[in-house]
């Protein structure tokens, strides 16, 4: 009963919400568009990442490079073969990358599926390492694709990135697969797959103790993790039209870091809401950097003024709102409705 | 017939012998019991038993499989469950979660057909339901399905950890000092909760207990271990007068002591 | 390639060699005592040189004076973040104190770029130390001789703290088992201070030898040497102090020699430490010297 109302009202939550990006796209600035964009790629990015940190309890900083390769591929995919060879004046391209050309969602995916075989190559063999070890063995993955795509010239450009990638991002395309990335890990998590993964978490011994594969389902989150960092990266590129291999630094996983644990561990309600949070949020203290007029005193703006705060702002979260906006509670029609009831909801739901 | 028959095994840390050639054969049906000094290497069985420590030397064969070099998961996949002596449970799941993650193992959907929720996917995800809780009601946690396993009372917990090992479908049921932390009563009470288990789901089980009075109460057969090595083995009539054992016990406090 | 060449790559391979084991004991005497990666290690290591920087620079110390208020700044930072970030988060599930860790080096880094400015700077090198010498055909710079011995005093000094002083015991226990280490008596908050004293000491000596070496310091100088000296510390196994001075050694004899010998492959180099570092990890989950 309750199920088929929540799949209802699901439904028409998410018609109302692609009426939404239609009037948006069509009305508002290119801006706000763009910020809007953005907030969806967080939105991909954080909840990915939580399914690998939050749910599984596999603490990875490896998401930038998993989105560089995800950027890479689908690029080298879309882009028509003249703009390669504007591209790669140094170097060439080599064949048969030179020569294909394809449309953008193809694209995307097998950037999304490379990235997902990156995350299975070193999910496998590195999740034998437990904790910090991992953590650092996974920063080292995206440093070394950073390293990797610097140097090999002949496919990535190296320093100098690519430049005037066609623009095909857009609130479809964002929204879209970040709509379709909570539905899966959502639904993924919400599944005997789901009650394995959150049972590593909680004890990996007596996970294996009930028979669940350790690795198999370690490397299940990572993949899946990876393939939806690898289209958020596609997004990325193509939003914003260059790519070098410095964009994706250990930066970058910090945000999605941050996005996780303010919007809780193991709470991808909170993390939706973060993650398009930090779109704006990032874009705001954008505002520190530029010159400042104050009753007619001009402040001049600071650069790295924006890193600090953010690093302020992450170093808060970390010390006084240790689980998140929402802790790891979960939004869900029962509890929406009775709150608006009056009623006092059942607590923790979706659990 | 013979359902578990270790040989000979030996693990060693380092220069420490934790187990010096133990053997052991069950026998379908059985409750047998291990006992001994802290630190006499019960535990390190258990772990060897169910995968988590490889041998050193010897042998463990299940069902007349070797099951010697198989992870953990495997060979819960094979037949044996286990609880722990410090209990572990899946803290933030709901004590039905805690039970339907034992059921994953024989879940025949692949991943996509979990998360787009195929009629296959449907049907087993209900069965499981039904079997936990039929599970929970056997044990009488029916009533607290939906609340946290970390906010259970300590009996209840140590309740849940049995009903999810019940739920691998085990043949054989290693128990880790069930009866730690509990009052006479309650020891009371566990002692015929798992003799109706053992009945109910036709188990053969095996049991480290400190408290004397469970394990002389329920066990048919006891091995006794002392520093790694069997010093006796027998029916509790006969444990209880061994001089051998009395003597490893001396510093504890006697046969009777519970530690 | 001659022998002297090669003699000469070594000096200097030996040299960078101390300087990644001086800072791969700082992550592995905080990992020992408190079990956790301290992220913001090598931004501490930077913040060392900056230290001798303004010291020069702004007040005109002599540079032995600049060097030595810089080791005595850096270890009250090392305490500071200590004290700050990770104190709070002791009893904390792991994750939040690694995040914790990492904010922390972020915002030490940012810090660096708002304050010093995020060019790079040059760093003064006093003409004593990077005068050349020549043995036997061999020409060697006078720092890399210089960071040898002092590297040499410091382990030693560290032997004789971590085994022969009550504060060495204190830190061991903490180590082995830091419950019952607590209800023994141990002051765990004092012995963890010192820790990061040690630690930081330690990076603010190797950042000095480093910026003699690489004369440019900029706010992110900390990273690479900082992810080297970890890689190294978990290759030598963490919290062995031994593991850390072998692994910081290698990996700094082969860096040099291997922009030596293979200067295409240069670029190369942290992917192959990260390869190295994965089998390693693969085959000795807890590095060479690790306790299993």
């Amino acid at each position: 009963m309750y199920k088929k109302r929540s799949f209802w009202l699901t439904v028409v939550a998410v018609s109302l919400f692609f009426l939404f990006i239609y009037v948006a796209q069509n009305s508002l600035d290119a801006y706000i568009i763009r910020i809007l964009n953005v907030a969806a790629i967080y939105v991909i990015l954080g909840v990915s990442l939580n399914l690998i940190n939050g749910f599984t309890g596999q603490f990875s900083l490896g998401h930038a490079g998993f989105m560089a390769i995800g950027a890479y591929a689908s690029a080298l995919l879309y882009m028509s073969p003249q703009l390669k060879a504007m591209n790669f004046f140094i170097k060439p391209l080599i064949w048969p990358l030179s020569e294909i050309q394809m449309p953008f969602f193809p694209a995307l995916l097998i950037g999304g599926l490379l990235a997902a075989g990156a995350g299975f190559l070193v999910g496998a063999p590195c999740l034998r390492v437990k904790g910090d070890y991992l953590a650092i063995v996974t920063y080292g993955f995206s440093e070394i694709i950073r390293v990797l795509f610097n140097n090999l010239q002949s496919v990535t450009n190296g320093p100098l990135g690519l430049k005037g990638l066609p623009t095909y991002t857009n609130l479809w395309w964002s929204w879209g697969w970040a709509i379709f990335t909570i539905f899966f890990i959502k639904r993924l998590i919400d599944s005997s797959y789901g009650r394995a993964l959150k049972a590593i978490r909680d004890d990996e011994s007596a996970a294996e103790a009930m028979g669940v594969n350790l690795l198999y389902h370690k490397t299940l989150a990572f993949v899946v993790g990876a393939f939806f960092a690898g289209i958020a990266g596609g997004l990325l590129g193509s939003l914003v039209m260059t790519i070098d291999p410095n964009a994706f630094n250990i930066f970058l996983t910090f945000q999605i870091v941050l996005i996780v644990l303010l919007g809780g561990l193991g709470s991808i309600t909170g993390t939706v809401i973060m993650g398009a949070a930090m779109a704006f949020l990032m874009e705001l203290l954008r505002a520190v950097e530029v010159p400042m007029n104050f009753f007619g005193i001009t402040i001049p703006g600071i650069p790295g003024m924006r890193m600090l705060i953010f690093s302020i702002i992450l170093m808060i979260a970390v010390l006084f709102f240790r689980r998140g906006i929402i802790g790891d509670r979960e939004f869900s029609w029962e509890g929406f409705i009775s709150f608006f009831k009056g009623r006092p909801s059942r607590g923790r739901e979706g659990e | 017939m013979e359902l578990l028959k270790i040989e000979d095994l030996t693990k060693r840390f380092g220069g420490l012998v934790a187990v010096n050639r133990f053997s052991l054969s069950l026998s379908q049906g059985d409750l047998a019991g291990l006992i001994g000094p802290n630190g006499a290497g019960k535990t390190t069985i258990f772990n060897l038993i169910t995968g988590v420590y490889k041998p050193t030397e010897g042998k463990i064969i299940f069902m007349n499989k070797d099951i010697t070099q198989k992870k953990p998961h495997q060979i819960t996949a094979l037949g044996i469950a286990r609880t722990f002596q410090n209990i572990r449970l899946f803290s933030k799941l709901s004590v039905l979660d805690n039970v339907k993650v034992a059921f994953h193992l024989r879940l025949r959907s692949n991943i996509f057909a979990a998360v787009f929720d195929t009629p296959g996917y449907s049907k087993q995800e209900l069965e499981m339901e039904a079997k936990a809780e039929e599970l929970l009601k056997a044990v009488g946690l029916l009533e607290l399905k939906n609340e946290r396993a970390s906010a259970l009372p300590y009996g209840h917990q140590r309740k849940l950890e049995i009903a999810r090992a019940l739920a691998t479908q085990p043949k054989l049921l290693l128990l880790d000092e069930p009866a730690a932390g509990m009052n006479p009563e309650e020891t009371i009470g566990l002692m015929r909760f798992i003799q109706k288990i053992k009945e109910d789901f036709d188990l053969t089980i095996l049991l480290i207990e400190h408290d004397m009075k469970v394990v002389m109460g329920i066990c048919e057969k006891i091995t006794v271990l002392d520093h790694g090595s069997v010093i006796a083995r027998g029916t509790p009539e006969e444990i209880q007068n061994n001089p051998e054992v009395i003597k490893a016990y001396l510093g504890t406090g006697g046969v009777y002591a519970r530690s | 390639m001659t022998w002297i060449l090669f003699l000469q790559h070594l000096v200097n391979g030996a040299a960078l060699g101390f300087v990644f084991a001086l800072v791969a004991i700082g992550y592995t005497l905080v990992y020992g005592v408190v079990k956790l990666v301290n992220f913001a290690h090598g931004d501490i290591f930077m913040m060392a040189t900056f230290f001798v920087f303004y010291g020069i620079t702004l007040f005109s110390f002599p540079w032995w004076l600049a060097f030595a208020i810089a080791i005595f700044l850096t270890i009250l930072l090392g305490m500071g973040v200590e004290k700050v970030a990770y104190r709070p988060l002791r009893n904390a599930p792991r994750i939040s104190s690694l995040c914790s860790a990492i904010g922390m080096s972020f915002l030490l880094e940012n810090f660096a770029v708002v304050v010093f400015g995020g060019r790079q700077k040059p760093f003064y090198q006093p003409e004593v130390l990077i005068k050349t010498i020549t043995i036997a055909n061999v020409r060697i710079q006078l720092v890399s001789i210089v960071t040898v011995i002092v590297s040499v005093g410091a382990l030693l000094f560290l032997n004789y703290l971590v085994y022969k002083t009550k504060m060495g015991l204190a830190m061991r226990a903490l180590a082995h088992d830091f419950d019952t280490a607590k209800l023994m008596g141990i002051n765990v908050d004092k012995t963890i201070s010192f820790t990061f004293a040690v630690g930081s000491g330690l990076a603010a000596i190797s950042a000095i030898f480093w910026a003699l070496r690489y004369p440019q310091i900029w706010p992110f100088m900390g990273v690479f040497p900082g992810w080297r000296a970890f890689t190294a510390a978990i290759i030598g196994g963490i919290g062995s102090i031994k593991g850390a001075m072998i692994g910081g050694f290698s990996i700094g004899l082969l860096t040099i020699l291997m922009v030596a010998f293979m200067p295409n492959m240069a670029g190369y180099k942290d992917a192959f430490i990260f390869v190295a570092l994965v089998l390693i990890l693969l085959f000795k989950p807890t590095g060479l010297f690790g306790e299993a």
